[in-house]
């Protein structure tokens, strides 16, 4: 299940989704926005979104961890639109009947996520400027 | 041709922008076009999605096809 939304991401949903007596494993990964980033004070960031192809791109990725790890069952959830520090930007949520399998697909689909679903954030800096992270240049991590 | 563009392309060019390309023009062609509109601005070096799938450089446009200018992605 996959969810481009501007509305609040309800990570205990997600969650619940991929719960099944026969997935002894849940894992659940949220990414919120932090408020530091390259040693500069972040007061909120702005998401964009290529939205159908954002959308293809993550199926493309569920279809791939459902390949190497069968038996999977994941949800993620990315926002768009202005997000308040501490606010979730992104939820992936993994069962399987496996620890090993659940950690590896958690991780996965995070890393796939950040490498080529085109999404993009702005970050609002608390001197007032703004700008565009670009993770090719910096060393930009926020999840 | 309509070219859509994102993050800080988006901010340069408009996030929307209509273009009559040669025919034969390949991705790489198209890119430095766009980036030939606007000289004075540092823009990272994009991907380009055709059909929204990433295309290679060498890769013909087509007068349907749908293209976007994809900057590196921020994600998560």
């Amino acid at each position: 299940m996959i969810t481009l939304t501007t509305a609040p991401i309800d990570a205990a949903a997600l969650l619940a989704q991929v719960a099944d007596p026969t997935r002894g494993a849940l894992t659940l990964f949220v990414g919120t926005v932090r408020d530091v980033n390259d040693g500069r004070a972040v007061q909120g960031i702005d998401y964009q979104a290529y939205g159908p192809m954002a959308e293809s791109e993550l199926r493309a990725i569920v279809a791939e961890a459902h390949d190497e790890w069968p038996g999977l069952a994941l949800a993620i959830a990315h926002r768009t639109g202005y997000l308040a520090l501490g606010e979730a930007s992104v939820v992936i949520a993994v069962g399987h009947a496996r620890r090993g399998a659940a950690l590896d697909a958690q991780r996965y689909c995070i890393e796939q996520l950040k490498a080529r679903v085109p999404i993009w954030k702005r970050e609002h800096y608390a001197d007032g400027t703004r700008e565009w992270v670009d993770p090719t240049r910096t060393a930009a991590t926020t999840p | 041709m309509q070219i859509l563009l994102f993050a800080s392309w988006g901010d340069a060019l408009g996030a929307s922008l209509s273009l009559d390309l040669p025919a034969g023009c390949t991705v790489k062609e198209l890119v430095d076009t766009l980036r030939e509109r606007v000289p004075h601005r540092e823009l990272p070096q994009p991907m380009v999605a055709v059909n929204q799938r990433y295309a290679k450089w060498d890769q013909v446009i087509l007068p349907d096809d749908e293209v976007a200018i994809i900057p590196p992605v921020a994600g998560g």
